[in-house]
């Protein structure tokens, strides 16, 4: 794909005060594209799911890194890089699979993936054990007229 | 933010109020779930109308209360729905384990006790 035409970066602690810090700044970031309200509601709520499963699942025991990326592209493309450096996935195609988690006993639904995938065009999951996790969102967002 | 608890008789009405994520879900369900026990609740209303934002850990707070009120032999409604987040509770099929209804009222009771806890995000 041709070079973005804007593109942000930050790196936070796994707090969970931070999931809602992550979804506020895509948001912001996103305002000069002017996305439509569901539009963004839609990538703020995959935004959180990412971050969540960082938090909960890449860093169990520790708070570690997060990062995450945003690029805007030619054609109003929204991508977006959510890895940390934390335990990561075992079995990826499993912990896709809507209903199932790992932490049920914290009231955990297991639908993370599964939101991500509805309320996003794309969705690509990179796991090494030990290692960490990136998952890569992207979603095409309405061309409007810029002023 | 937080949640505001109404209770009439053995009806407990949970206003959640801000954004509903995996941070602010904890202290929401301790809340809602001291209600409930306190009030030996048969009937427990989730009241959506002053949510902000809510991801899956929304849906986990409900199938999480859900489980609660049958281990109580108890009924769960959910109110209110924003229309986003009636997209969040698609994915999930909610509609199979709670009611959802547009709009409720509670019983009228002379003595009205509302107590208000805020939670921090």
């Amino acid at each position: 794909m041709k070079r973005p035409i804007n593109e942000m970066k930050v790196v936070f602690p796994s707090l969970s005060e931070n999931e809602r810090f992550a979804r506020i700044t895509v948001s912001g970031f996103l305002s000069f594209i002017d996305p439509k309200v569901d539009e963004l509601a839609d990538i703020k709520t995959a935004v959180s799911e990412a971050v969540t499963n960082c938090i909960v699942h890449g860093y169990p025991d520790k708070v570690g890194q997060i990062e995450l990326c945003v690029k805007v592209f030619e054609d109003n493309t929204v991508r977006i890089k959510i890895s940390d450096k934390g335990c990561g996935i075992e079995d990826i195609d499993r912990a896709m699979q809507p209903l199932f988690t790992t932490k049920p006993e914290e009231d955990r639904a297991g639908l993370g993936f599964a939101v991500m995938e509805s309320f996003m065009d794309k969705i690509k999951v990179k796991s090494k054990l030990g290692k960490g996790t990136a998952v890569t969102l992207e979603k095409a967002v309405a061309v409007r007229t810029r002023v | 933010m937080g949640v505001e608890i109404a209770a009439r008789g053995q009806t407990v009405c949970a206003k959640l109020v801000g954004d509903i994520d995996h941070h602010s879900a904890r202290e929401m369900r301790c809340v809602i779930d001291v209600a409930v026990r306190e009030n030996d609740a048969k009937e427990l209303i989730l009241d959506f109308s002053g949510v902000t934002f809510m991801d899956s850990s929304g849906i986990g707070l409900v199938m999480g209360r859900y489980k609660v009120m049958c281990e109580r032999e108890g009924r769960l409604t959910i109110a209110r729905l924003p229309g986003y987040i009636r997209k969040v509770m698609k994915v999930a099929g909610i509609n199979r384990l709670a009611r959802i209804v547009e709009d409720y009222e509670l019983p009228k009771e002379q003595e009205q006790e509302v107590m208000k806890v805020e939670t921090t995000n």
